[in-house]
């Protein structure tokens, strides 16, 4: 198996405090791939520097073998990364179906296209009712994001990086403030994503985290602490210090 | 589940109070004869209205210096019938044409920075240009005006006259068609990306749209059409002053999409409506009253209306323009 | 013609102090508050017209109704702030613009409703006329003044924003609010005093402003632009970078109509132009 998405020496900083340090980190093909660490290690930094939401300022991003690390975001969003914010980004004024129709647009190159109004684009709203079916969002479909619940913003979120048909799928906490039964949902539909679409997941939950993830990177004040399988890490006496020990976290 | 309203997929379909809308228009042309020069006035100025939701209303520019490519466009028209190419619809191209790379220069600023570099970039090119123009007394005419027109009868038949009636027509006609493209594009996926820009603009780039090359585009349409305005005006009324560029004419324009309602492309034309008619007969009255009440009424409806002012009109707009879902 | 030089510089010093003075506050405001105020112009309006009718009515003495604008136009500011400003500091900029455009016509309207459209005279006191010899160049006794005097309120500014407690919030506070509110800092006090302040010091401004820009109601759309400007170049928030930008500003829009007086205004909003591309953040930031 081969890194789709690989870092060299990734580093950022922000005045004084070193968000990420030189993290040389990289994502196999297919993985579900969980990033764990304490608050303020960096995990959403690495994924701003990742995505190019955030420039570094050392080192390189690569996908596919390629340097991407001067490529603007939307460049990478075209060949393949997508990512979800954990602060929950969406269009406050376009219902659902419109914020998925938008992005499945964006990504056939139809954002140019403005003679046709939005309800004639019969095919691109077929596979927006799919994936809005597929999370479970059927009911709000035709309802604005501000109006939603927390829950249903947050599988919102989801849709639109599923919209774009992502081979690389980076979420920040997508259950982030998620009653535990309802994350739950959330994640179901993760799983059942297939194994062209590589995952990395920032998550705080370790139940979902243990639940889902083959292969766990835990980051602490920005650099790699240890990288393994579940079971290395839940054994690891050095992450138990760090990170679990803080009389665990659910 | 929850009470919210359920929202259809912008279409094209036309709906029964917009049909009404644009025959009143028409009707207004035997309906008040009389009338029909301060009309003209009225619909070019909703065109120009209609110009700045472009980019306020759908793209979320907010910007103080719209009059910029307006002027130009009515300076170009101006001074091609003054020197001898008088024929109007010629003019209009023309004057779109300049608005169009006057807004498409500016616009790598203009798209540039926060709200407020944006607005003070549009402030500033507004001024520069009026200052340029005054400064360009021996083409502009400077603070007397162009005049002199030799505006030529429109289509070769019919001519300019007093009634203000061509004018009238002419104005409609150009009003409708540019209105109707602009109708498609806000219902169309750009506009949906415009919408999208601007209430998401930080997740645009993260489903894969180019956010500065679409505000360059719709800025650069809003320019020519605002240079449309523009040369309509300096058309029909055969004089071109320099408060065609001044700050006073954006501000008067952003105030009136505010009042109609930013965002559904009839708050433009209905708030120039309002406010046209209204400041002909207050401001005759006594023009400070007119400066200190409208004064008030902004302050008003930023503290009143829930949401702010293009909150308040979305609720309008869902329930004017898009038909309500199952 | 480069004989004239020192006295242009100078002029143009003194004119930027002026602005300077008329600016810091509406800088602290969008620095601090993140507040588009574009009424800022008609507290500077407001200090000139007390100051006339101070004069002229009451027969108080120029130097004494400094002050006395000031503390007018201070108060102003504190109302207004507590009242309307102090529920808009989350809107959007839209609503920010149009509120303050609003307060602005009606402040114009008020204004030429009481006073009517005309210029405004003021009668400087005699010291304070003439010019006077410095270094061999002849500079307005006026405007060494101004310079002076706004070299020393500069100089306090620095003090209070350096060493003092309450500057210590200040700079917290434009760093980040909402860790300062965080930290116990009376973030709410801070923007009410430094709005106030701001205030005031505009209205200080402009009564010293009508013998060199003159004061009409028209004021404060006509000066506007360039409160803006230097805010925006200087970088919002920053007391040197607006002094930097005054005096830029000044110095370029005196020396552009002494020495090429048909391109007049135009250099000023050219200049602006150019520097917003090269600092898209203003002179502080840096270049991009």
């Amino acid at each position: 198996m081969s890194a789709v998405l690989r870092t060299e020496g990734l580093s950022r900083s922000w005045g004084a405090l070193q968000a990420v340090r030189q993290v040389s980190f990289s994502l196999q093909a297919g993985a579900r791939h969980a990033l764990i660490g304490p608050n303020g290690a960096g995990k959403t930094t690495l994924v701003n520097l990742l995505t190019g939401t955030v420039p570094p300022q050392a080192g390189d991003v690569f996908l596919d073998g390629e340097r991407i690390t001067d490529l603007p975001q939307h460049r990478r969003v075209k060949r393949g990364m997508t990512r979800t914010f954990q602060i929950t980004t969406l269009f406050p004024g376009l219902t659902v179906l419109e914020s998925v129709v938008l992005a499945i647009c964006e990504r056939k190159g139809l954002g140019a296209s403005w003679w046709r109004p939005v309800a004639r684009h019969a095919g691109e709203i077929d596979e927006a009712r799919r994936i809005v079916r597929d999370l479970h969002l059927e009911p709000e479909v035709d309802v604005a994001t501000r109006s939603l619940p927390y829950g249903k913003q947050r599988l919102l979120e989801i849709a639109l990086a599923l919209a774009t048909r992502p081979r690389v799928l980076l979420l920040d906490e997508p259950a982030a403030g998620i009653p535990v039964g309802e994350s739950a949902e959330v994640f179901g539909v993760l799983a059942a994503l297939p194994r062209e679409v590589t995952i990395l997941f920032i998550e705080h939950d370790m139940n979902l985290v243990f639940r889902f993830a083959e292969r766990i990177t835990v980051l602490v004040e920005g650099s790699i602490l240890v990288e393994g399988t579940p079971q290395e890490i839940a054994a690891d006496r050095r992450v138990r210090e760090v990170y679990l020990g803080e009389g665990g976290h659910g | 589940m929850s009470a919210a309203p359920a929202v259809a997929l912008p279409d094209a379909r036309w709906r029964p109070a917009e049909v009404a809308f644009w025959l009143a228009a028409v009707a207004a042309i035997f309906l008040f004869p009389g009338h029909l020069v301060l009309g003209s006035q009225v619909l070019i100025t909703g065109l120009f209205a209609v110009s700045l939701d472009l980019i306020l209303g759908y793209a979320g520019i907010v910007s103080l210096g719209h009059a910029a490519m307006f002027g130009a466009g009515a300076y170009t028209a101006g001074l091609l019938a003054k020197h001898g190419w008088g024929e109007p619809v010629s003019g209009l191209v023309a004057a779109a044409a300049v608005g169009a790379v006057i807004a498409w220069a500016t616009s790598f600023i203009a798209v540039r920075g926060g709200d407020l570099t944006r607005l003070m970039v549009t402030l500033g090119i507004g001024l520069l240009l009026y200052e340029a123009a005054n400064r360009a007394a021996w083409v502009t005419g400077g603070v007397d005006g162009l005049s002199d027109m030799a505006v030529r009868d429109l289509l070769g038949v019919f001519p300019f006259d007093l009634t203000g009636r061509t004018a009238y027509v002419y104005s409609l006609a150009v009003l409708f068609a540019v209105f109707l493209v602009c109708r498609r594009i806000v219902r169309s996926p750009f506009g949906l990306s415009l919408r999208g820009i601007r209430d998401g603009a930080r997740r645009m780039p993260a489903i894969g749209s180019p956010l500065r090359r679409r505000l360059i585009t719709v800025y650069t349409v809003a320019g020519a059409i605002a240079g449309v305005a523009g040369a309509l005006l300096a058309q029909t009324t055969q004089f071109v002053g320099l408060e065609v560029l001044g700050f006073s004419r954006s501000a008067d324009l952003l105030i009136m999409l505010v009042l109609g309602g930013a965002g559904w492309l009839y708050g433009g034309l209905i708030g120039a409506a309002l406010f046209m008619v209204a400041q002909s007969q207050l401001s005759s009255v006594n023009p400070v009253y007119w400066q200190f009440w409208l004064g008030l009424l902004l302050v008003f409806m930023v503290f009143a209306a829930r949401g702010g002012v293009v909150g308040a009109a979305a609720g309008l707009r869902e329930r004017f323009l898009r038909r309500v879902a199952r | 013609m480069f004989s004239s030089l020192p006295g242009v510089l100078f002029d143009g010093v003194a004119y930027g102090s002026l602005l300077f003075l008329m600016s810091i506050g509406l800088s602290v405001t969008m620095g601090l508050m993140r507040f588009i105020n574009l009424a800022h112009g008609a507290f500077a309006m407001l200090g000139g017209y007390v100051c006339v009718v101070g004069m002229a009515r009451l027969g108080v003495p120029f130097l004494l109704m400094l002050p006395l604008a000031f503390l007018a136009t201070a108060a102003a500011g504190a109302v207004l702030e507590r009242v309307l400003y102090r529920r808009l500091y989350r809107r959007s900029a839209l609503d920010q613009v149009l509120f303050s455009l609003g307060l602005t016509l009606m402040s114009v309207a008020g204004a030429t409703y009481v006073w009517g459209s005309g210029q405004q005279p003021v009668h400087l006191p005699g010291f304070l006329l003439g010019q006077v010899r410095v270094l061999g160049v002849d500079l307005g006794v006026y405007r060494l003044f101004l310079v002076v005097l706004v070299g020393v309120i500069t100089a306090a500014l620095v003090v209070l924003v350096r060493r003092t407690r309450f500057g210590a919030r200040v700079r917290a506070s434009v760093d980040d609010a909402q860790a300062s509110a965080g930290l116990g800092i009376n973030v709410t006090r801070v923007f009410s005093v430094t709005f106030t302040l701001g205030s005031g010091l505009a209205g200080l401004g402009g009564a010293l402003a009508i013998d060199v820009l003159g004061l009409d109601p028209t004021f404060p759309l006509k000066y506007l632009v360039y409160f803006l400007l230097v805010v925006v170049v200087g970088g919002a928030g920053s007391i040197a970078g607006t002094l930097a930008a005054s005096l830029l500003l000044g110095v370029f829009d005196v020396s552009g109509k002494y020495y090429v007086p048909a391109v007049g205004a135009f250099v000023i909003y050219g200049l602006m132009v150019v520097l917003l591309l090269l600092f898209p953040g203003g002179l502080r930031r840096g270049a991009r």
